[in-house]
C-alpha cells in the first residue's frame, strides 16, 4: 500500500513536537498569510514535520491542529488529501516513478523492472533501502521516463540507467540528478533547434 | 426582484434566492441529496441539476445558482431528466442493494428518488467498493458502504452543532466521512445526523433493527425533557414508544432536537410505577387504587390542612397541577411550590420568570449575556440556535458562570456575581456593548437563581436591565432559561406559596421539624428526600426514583408520551403532549388521579372531563386559554437588593443525560454518561454496539 | 518559423544564468518603474490589445480577466495568485520558467498585481517541484534585497509582496478555486461557482488567478508593446507559446513558438520528428492530457493554435504535445489515463467521484480484451454523464480522452475486443 496511508501496524508515537530550529521555520511559514488566516499555513507546516521525522504520525497531525488552533479532522482531511504526505515510515530513498502517459510512451515499465530489480520490492512496498512508489505525471514529460527520488528529479531514464542509478543510490555512490544522458533540461537531445544565439 | 420561469410558470422572488428555493415556492419539488436549507450549500451530489437558460450548453445544480432576471429553467427536459438519471445511476454503483436490511428502508431518501429518478437497472458490473464502518459513539451507528458523501453530517456537525469532529478524509473515490480518530460525536445534538443522512449510512444505534416506518403509529407531541418544548413525533408500535423524533417548529426547535429528548425513551420501560403500593411494616408493597386511596384518606382525617403540602416535579403537567392545588387547598394547605431547586422569581409578574424575547428572538440579539447558565447542558437545542447567530458574526457574546465550550466564542466575564456587579455598574467593559446593542439580551440560568441569594441576583440582573436599556419598545431582553419543562405551567397557575403558605425550603424543614405531615409529590424526584422526615409521603409519578422510595402510599402516573399534558415552556409558550401510547399497567393519567383521589377525600373536584380541567386552566390564567391573546404584562423592577455571596454561578445540570426519573432509567443515557461524562471513548468490541 | 528575437524566454534551457544578473542581463528589470507609471488601466488595455489568451488551458483573455477586478479597493484586500501547479500530463513548460527565468515571473506578478491592485501575490506551485521552488525562492529573495520587490516596489510607490505556497500532491489544484481553498489550508475541493475569484477568492477577497506563463510573459508584452504580441500567430491566437513535446518524438523537448504553427512543423522541426518518420504516426494529444486525441490525418496539417484545435474538437490546453507512434497500445494508454483522473479526482461530486473509477474500470478491461463491444458505446454514454455534469473540469477532462479515443479508433477497440471473442469460440 502506499505510504499515503497509514499502517496499522506501525505504532503510533505518543507525543510530536518540533525542534527548536524547525519551530522558527514554521514561524515563517505562518507569518506569510493574513492575521487569523494561520490555518494556510497547515500545508508547509505538515511538510516541515514529515520533513523532521520522516513521515506524518497522529501526534504530529494533533500537534500542528494544536499549533494553528484547526479541528484536529481539519488537519486529518487535508494530510489524507494530498498525496505527497506520508502517513507511514518510508524507506532510505523515496523511489517515485512516473508512469504516466508522457513516461509511459518512453518505457516506464523499462524503469520500474530495474527498480523492483535493484531494490527487491514493487510499487507501494518498502524495505530498509527503499520505498518504490509508482507516481501521477511528475510534470517533467520531455525529460521521460521521471524517477523524483527524494526532492530531486532523475530524468531521461532508460532501464540500463536507472539500473545504475538505483544500484548507486543502493551503494551510496554518487549520483547525479536530472538527465541521466547528459541532456542539457528540456533543450532537443543534440543542441538546441532556438536560441543557438545567431539572432 | 428577479423574474424567471420555471417549467414555463413565472414567478417572482427575491434577488439571492436560488433556483432550487424558486421551484419550491411554486411547488416544484427538484430532487436533491446533499441541499439541506438550514446547512451550507455544498453542491455536491449535483442530483439537482436543472437545465438554465441563457447559460453555458450544460445542466447547472439549482442548489447553488442564484436566479437572474429572464431567466428561463427546464426541471424535466430532456438535458435535465437524462443528468438526473446519470447522477443517479451513479449514486447507485457502489451503494450496496441492502435496503433488506436497512434501517433506513422505507424512509430513505436514496430509494425514494431511484424510484423517481432513476434507470429501472444499472449497467455497473465491477466490484463494488467496501468502506470500513465508523466509531461515532452510542447514538450514531454506521454503515459506511451506504454513504454517498453528501457531506450534510459533516456540515451539520461542523456548524450547526459547533463539533468539527467528522471530516471527508482521502479523496476520490476513497473518500471516507469519518471520525478519524474513532472517537464519539462530541455533540448533545449527534441524533440529528441520523435523520440528515439521506441514506442508511448514518442510523440511530438504539432504534436498530427495532422497526419499518409503517408499523409505526405517529404521535405528534412535545417534549419535556427541557424547557424548550421541542415539538417531537413520538413513533409508537403498540403500546411501546420506539423513537422519538423532531418536528418542525421555527419558533421553537427549528427541527433539531436534543439526544437526551431522542433517546432516553428506553427509560419509559424501565423502573415503571405500574401499580399502586402503600407502605406496610415499613414495606412498599403493591395496593389496588381503593386501598391507596383509602390509606391516603386515613392520613388526611386526621390532618389539619395547614400540615399539609405538595411539591410538584419537573415533568408535571399543568392539568395535574391545577387540580392538585386545588384539592389540597379545599382541605385548607396554602404551602405548594413546584420549584424543586428553590429558584427565586417576583411572582407577582411573568416578565420575571419568562425567556421574554422568544427563542426565535435570538436570532436578532446583537448582545447577548448568559448568567449561570450552560445552555448547551440545559437547552441544547436552544444552544445550536445561539450559535447560529454567533455564526452571523453580528452578536457578541459574553458569559458570566463556569467557563465552559458553548461551541461558540464568548467574553467570560468572570464566574460569579461579581462580574454581574460590573455590568450592572457600567464598570465592566460588555456593559457598554449592550448599551450600544439594538436588541441586548440577557439570559439567566438556574445557576444564577437558585441560591440562598437570587433574591438580591434578580435584584442585580433588573438592575442591568435597566442600566444597559434591555427593555425597549419592541423588545424585552430579559430571559429565564428553565430547566424544567413543568415550570413556568406551574408558576403561571400559582403552584406556589398561598398566604402563609411554605416554600419549598419551609415544606422540607417543616417535614424536617415535624410541623408538617401530609407531603404530596407530584413526580418531584430532585428534592432532598431525607428532609421529609416523619410526614406522610404521596408519591404520584411515572418512575421508581428518589420520590417513590420514600413514599408511603404511590399512585402510578403516566409518562408525558402517555397523556395529553399541557405544558409552558420557557418562553411561557403553550404547548400539548399527545397520548401516543397508554400508560403502563394500573397507571392512570395524572389529573384522572387526582380527580378521583378528590372523591375519595370527600372534596370532589367539579372537572370530569379533560376540557373541563383545561377551563379551569384558563380560567386560572389567560396564558392558558388558546383562544386568548395575553397582553405583553408590565416591566417592573424585580429581585430584593440584599447581601450577595461571592460564590460562583453553577449550572444545575452536571450531567446532560441524566437529569430526571426517565433518563436515569435509561440505559442508552447511562452509555451516553459513560462516554461523554466519565470520558471512557473506548469503543466496545466484539458483540456490544 | 518564430526567430529568436521574438522569443520571449530566452533562458528556456537554462543555459545562462537564471538569476538577477543573468535575467537583467536578458532585460528583465528594466526600467519596471515606467511600465507601472503608467497605471493599471493602461496595463490592462495593453494586455487586452496583445490578445493574450491565458496559457494555463483554458485560453480566456489575460486582459479581460484583469479587468474584472473591482476597480476600487474596498474593505477586503485583492490577491493574485499564480497557478504554477503544473501537472497535466505532457506539460513540463512552467517548471522551465521557474528554474531557468524565475525573474520573468517575478517581475510579471509586480505588474499583473499592480494592475489588478493587489498587494500580495500567492505562487502556488505543485509540491513536487522542490528545487524549482528554490530557485523560485531565490529570485524573490534576490528581488526583495534589490528593492525590486517588497516596499515601494521598483521605486513606484506601490507595496508589493510576494510568497511561494507549495502544493503537497493534487492535480486538482490546478482548478483555481481548489487551488485558492489548498491556499487557505483546505482540501483542495473545487468551489461552487458563483460567486466567482474576482468577487470572493482568496480568504474571501478578490482574486485572480493566473498560469505561471501567463503572468511571465506580460513583462514584454508591455515592454514591446501589444502590437508585437498581436503581430505574432493569427488573430484571436497571437503571440509565441511554450510547447512540450513528448512521447513517440526522436528528440522530445519543450521550445518556444509562435501560436499557430502546424503541429506537424513544431515537431519536425524541433523533435527530429516522429520517431520512425511522419507516416509512423498513429496519434497525437495535442494539449495535455485532458483533451482528445487527434488521429494522424488531422495532424498532417492542423495549426496549434486555440481555435484550430477547437475546430478539430479537441483543443489547445497547455500546448503539451503527446505523440504515439503507430507501435502505440492507444487503449491502455487512455486506460492510463483514466486511472489518473480516477487518482485526481477529489471525490467532492458524485459523477467524477464514481464515474471516474467506473471508466477506468471498463477501460482496464477493454485494454485487456476483457469486455463486449456493446459495453464500448456504454463507456461512452457514461463518459457523456460525467461531461458537464460536475463542479469543475476535471470531469470533462476525465471523459475526454476516452471520447477521443471512442471517436477515431472505434475500430481497433472492436477489434481487440473482436480477437477474445473469437478467441473463446
Amino acid at each position: 500500500m502506499s505510504s499515503h496511508y497509514p499502517d496499522p501496524n506501525v505504532p503510533q508515537p505518543e507525543t510530536f513536537a518540533f525542534t527548536p530550529e524547525v519551530m522558527e521555520q514554521a514561524k515563517v511559514f505562518i507569518a506569510k498569510y493574513p492575521a487569523g488566516r494561520q490555518r494556510s499555513a497547515v500545508m508547509p507546516l505538515l511538510d516541515l514535520a514529515q520533513r523532521q521525522v520522516g513521515w506524518l504520525s497522529r501526534a504530529a497531525m494533533d500537534y500542528i491542529a494544536d499549533l494553528l488552533g484547526m479541528p484536529p479532522i481539519k488537519v486529518y482531511e487535508v494530510a489524507t488529501f494530498y498525496t505527497m504526505y506520508r502517513l507511514r515510515p518510508v524507506g532510505k530513498h523515496h523511489v517515485q516513478l512516473c508512469t504516466n502517459i508522457s513516461c509511459w510512451l518512453r518505457g516506464s515499465d523499462d524503469v520500474k523492472r530495474a527498480a523492483e530489480e535493484v531494490f527487491g520490492i514493487g510499487f507501494g512496498q518498502s524495505n530498509d533501502e527503499a520505498t518504490l512508489e509508482e507516481v501521477e505525471c511528475a510534470g517533467a514529460c520531455v525529460n521521460a521516463p521521471v524517477a523524483q527520488i527524494g526532492d530531486d528529479y532523475y530524468e531521461d531514464l532508460t532501464y540500463d540507467n536507472a539500473k545504475a542509478l538505483f544500484q548507486a543510490l543502493k551503494d551510496g555512490k554518487p549520483v547525479t540528478v536530472g538527465s541521466q544522458i547528459g541532456r542539457q533540461t528540456s533543450c532537443p537531445e543534440g543542441g538546441p533547434t532556438t536560441l543557438k544565439g545567431d539572432a | 426582484m428577479p423574474k424567471l420561469t420555471i417549467d414555463g410558470i413565472e414567478v417572482e422572488v427575491p434577488a439571492g434566492t436560488t433556483i432550487l428555493q424558486a421551484a419550491e415556492q411554486i411547488g416544484i419539488e427538484i430532487p436533491r441529496f446533499c441541499y439541506h436549507e438550514r446547512l451550507s450549500i455544498a453542491g455536491n451530489c449535483r442530483m439537482c441539476l436543472v437545465e438554465v437558460q441563457p447559460g453555458p450548453p450544460k445542466p447547472a445544480a439549482s442548489c447553488a445558482m442564484p436566479v437572474a432576471e429572464g431567466m428561463t429553467v427546464k426541471t424535466n427536459s430532456p438535458m435535465a431528466v437524462k443528468a438526473r438519471k446519470g447522477v443517479m445511476e451513479f449514486l447507485l454503483i457502489n451503494h450496496p442493494l441492502d435496503c433488506p436490511i436497512c434501517d433506513q428502508g422505507g424512509e430513505c431518501d436514496l430509494q425514494d428518488q431511484a424510484v423517481a429518478f432513476g434507470y429501472d437497472r444499472s449497467r455497473y458490473t465491477e466490484q463494488k467498493r467496501a468502506v470500513q464502518d465508523k466509531y461515532m459513539g452510542p447514538l450514531v451507528a454506521t454503515e459506511m458502504t451506504r454513504c454517498i458523501q453528501c457531506t450534510r453530517c459533516v456540515r451539520f456537525a461542523q456548524e450547526v452543532a459547533g463539533a468539527p469532529d467528522l471530516g471527508g478524509v482521502n479523496r476520490g473515490e476513497h473518500m471516507e466521512i469519518t471520525t478519524y480518530v474513532e472517537k464519539a460525536i462530541g455533540s448533545e445534538l449527534s441524533g440529528n445526523l441520523v435523520d440528515l443522512c439521506p441514506v442508511g449510512a448514518l442510523t440511530s444505534k438504539p432504534y436498530a433493527f427495532n422497526a419499518r416506518p409503517w408499523e409505526l403509529k405517529k404521535t405528534e407531541s412535545i417534549d419535556v425533557f427541557d424547557a424548550v418544548g421541542s415539538n417531537i413525533r413520538v413513533d409508537a408500535r403498540g403500546n411501546e414508544v420506539l423513537r422519538v423524533l423532531p418536528r418542525l417548529n421555527e419558533d421553537v426547535n427549528e427541527e433539531w432536537l436534543g439526544d437526551k429528548s431522542r433517546h432516553a425513551i428506553d427509560g419509559l420501560r424501565r423502573q415503571r410505577l405500574d401499580t399502586p403500593y402503600v407502605r406496610k411494616d415499613g414495606k412498599l408493597v403493591p395496593a389496588s387504587w381503593q386501598e391507596a386511596f383509602a390509606a391516603i384518606a386515613a392520613k388526611v382525617k386526621t390532618t389539619s390542612g395547614a400540615k399539609m403540602a405538595a411539591v410538584a416535579g419537573d415533568m408535571a403537567d399543568a392539568e395535574s397541577m391545577v387540580l392538585l392545588k386545588d384539592l389540597l387547598t379545599a382541605l385548607g394547605s396554602r404551602s405548594f411550590d413546584c420549584r424543586q431547586d428553590g429558584a427565586v422569581f417576583d411572582l407577582s409578574n411573568r416578565l420575571s420568570w419568562q425567556f421574554n424575547s422568544g427563542i426565535a428572538g435570538i436570532d436578532e440579539a446583537d448582545a447577548i449575556l448568559i448568567v449561570g447558565s450552560n445552555p448547551r447542558w440545559e437547552a441544547p437545542v436552544l444552544n445550536a440556535r445561539l450559535r447560529k447567530r454567533y455564526l452571523t458574526g453580528k452578536a457578541k457574546f459574553a458569559v458570566i458562570g463556569e467557563a465552559t465550550d458553548l461551541t461558540y466564542k464568548v467574553d467570560h466575564l468572570g464566574t460569579g456575581p461579581d462580574a454581574l456587579k460590573a455590568v450592572a455598574d457600567g464598570s465592566s467593559p460588555f456593559a457598554a456593548v449592550l448599551k450600544a446593542a439594538q436588541k441586548p439580551m440577557i439570559i439567566l440560568g438556574m445557576g444564577a437563581l437558585t441560591r440562598k441569594d437570587s433574591a438580591a441576583i434578580l435584584a442585580l440582573a433588573s438592575q442591568v436591565v435597566d442600566s444597559c436599556g434591555l427593555v425597549k419598545d419592541g423588545w424585552n431582553g430579559f430571559n429565564v432559561l428553565h430547566t424544567a419543562a413543568a415550570r413556568v405551567g406551574g408558576l403561571e397557575l400559582g403552584f406556589v406559596p398561598g398566604a402563609n403558605g411554605r416554600d419549598l425550603d419551609g415544606i422540607l424543614s417543616g417535614a424536617e421539624k415535624g410541623e408538617l405531615d401530609f407531603v404530596y409529590l407530584l413526580g418531584a424526584d430532585e428534592i432532598d428526600t431525607k428532609r421529609l422526615g416523619k410526614a406522610f409521603v404521596v408519591y404520584q409519578g411515572s418512575h421508581g426514583d428518589a420520590g417513590a422510595m420514600r413514599a408511603d402510599v404511590i399512585l402510578p402516573g403516566a409518562a408525558y408520551t402517555e397523556k395529553s399534558g399541557t405544558y409552558l415552556n420557557t418562553e411561557g409558550r403553550m404547548q400539548r403532549t399527545a397520548r401516543a401510547v397508554f400508560p403502563l399497567g394500573e397507571a392512570k393519567e395524572d389529573w384522572t388521579i387526582i380527580r378521583a383521589l378528590s372523591e375519595v377525600l370527600g372534596h370532589t373536584l367539579p372537572q370530569n372531563t379533560l376540557v373541563q380541567v383545561r377551563d379551569r386552566l384558563a380560567a386560572v390564567s389567560p396564558v392558558f386559554d388558546e383562544d386568548t391573546a395575553v397582553p405583553a404584562g408590565k416591566w417592573g423592577a424585580f429581585g430584593v437588593a440584599g447581601a450577595i455571596d461571592a460564590a460562583a454561578f453553577e449550572s444545575p445540570v452536571k450531567n446532560y443525560y441524566m437529569t430526571d426519573p426517565i433518563s436515569r432509567a435509561s440505559r442508552t443515557m447511562a452509555e451516553c454518561t459513560e462516554v461523554y461524562v466519565n470520558g471512557n471513548q473506548k469503543r466496545k468490541t466484539g458483540t456490544h454496539g | 518559423m518564430l526567430q529568436d528575437k521574438d522569443r520571449i524566454f530566452t533562458n528556456l534551457y537554462g543555459i545562462q544564468d537564471p538569476f538577477l544578473k543573468g535575467a537583467q542581463a536578458r532585460g528583465d528589470w528594466d526600467n519596471t518603474k515606467a511600465i507601472l507609471d503608467k497605471g493599471p488601466e493602461w496595463i490592462i488595455d495593453q494586455m487586452k490589445a496583445s490578445g493574450l489568451r491565458g496559457r494555463g488551458g483554458a485560453g480566456f483573455s489575460t486582459g479581460m480577466k484583469w479587468s474584472f477586478m473591482p476597480k476600487e479597493v474596498g474593505e477586503r484586500p485583492h490577491y493574485l495568485v499564480v497557478n504554477a501547479d503544473e501537472g497535466e500530463p505532457g506539460t513540463c513548460k512552467d517548471r522551465d520558467i521557474m528554474r531557468h527565468d524565475p525573474h520573468k515571473l517575478v517581475e510579471g506578478c509586480l505588474i499583473a498585481s499592480y494592475a489588478i491592485r493587489a498587494h500580495t501575490c500567492y505562487i502556488y506551485i505543485r509540491g513536487e517541484f522542490y528545487r524549482e521552488a528554490e530557485a523560485l525562492q531565490r529570485a524573490i529573495d534576490e528581488a526583495y534585497a534589490a528593492g525590486l520587490i517588497g516596499k515601494n516596489a521598483s521605486g513606484s510607490g506601490w507595496d508589493f509582496d510576494l510568497f511561494i505556497h507549495r502544493g503537497m500532491g493534487a492535480y486538482v489544484c490546478g482548478e483555481e478555486t481548489a487551488l485558492i481553498n489548498s491556499i487557505e489550508g483546505k482540501k483542495g475541493q473545487p468551489r461552487l461557482k458563483p460567486p466567482f475569484p474576482a468577487g470572493v477568492g482568496v480568504f474571501g477577497c478578490p482574486t485572480t488567478v493566473n498560469n505561471v506563463e501567463s503572468i511571465a510573459v506580460a513583462p514584454t508584452i508591455l515592454r514591446r508593446g501589444a502590437d508585437w504580441f498581436a503581430g505574432l500567430g493569427r488573430p484571436n491566437n497571437t503571440g509565441t507559446k511554450l510547447f512540450c513535446i513528448s512521447g513517440h518524438v526522436n528528440k522530445p523537448c519543450n521550445v518556444e513558438e509562435e501560436m499557430g504553427i502546424p503541429l506537424k512543423e513544431l515537431i519536425e522541426k524541433h523533435c527530429g520528428g516522429v520517431r520512425g518518420g511522419w507516416d509512423n504516426l498513429l496519434a497525437i494529444i495535442p494539449g495535455g492530457s485532458s483533451v482528445p486525441m487527434l488521429p494522424k490525418n488531422i495532424c498532417d496539417d492542423v495549426l496549434m493554435d486555440f481555435d484550430s484545435l477547437r475546430a478539430v474538437q479537441s483543443g489547445l490546453g497547455t500546448a503539451a504535445v503527446i505523440v504515439m507512434d503507430k507501435s502505440t497500445d492507444l487503449v491502455r494508454a487512455i486506460t492510463r489515463l483514466a486511472k489518473f483522473y480516477m487518482h485526481e479526482s477529489c471525490g467532492q461530486c458524485t459523477p467524477c467521484r464514481e464515474g471516474s473509477g467506473w471508466m477506468w474500470r471498463v477501460m482496464e478491461r477493454m485494454s485487456q480484451g476483457r469486455a463486449s463491444v456493446e459495453e464500448i458505446d456504454m463507456l461512452f454514454d457514461v463518459s457523456k454523464q460525467i461531461e458537464g455534469h460536475t463542479i469543475c473540469a476535471l470531469g470533462d477532462a476525465a471523459a475526454w480522452p476516452i471520447q477521443g479515443l471512442i471517436r477515431h479508433f472505434r475500430p481497433q477497440i472492436e477489434e481487440r475486443l473482436g480477437r477474445r471473442a473469437q478467441a473463446a469460440e
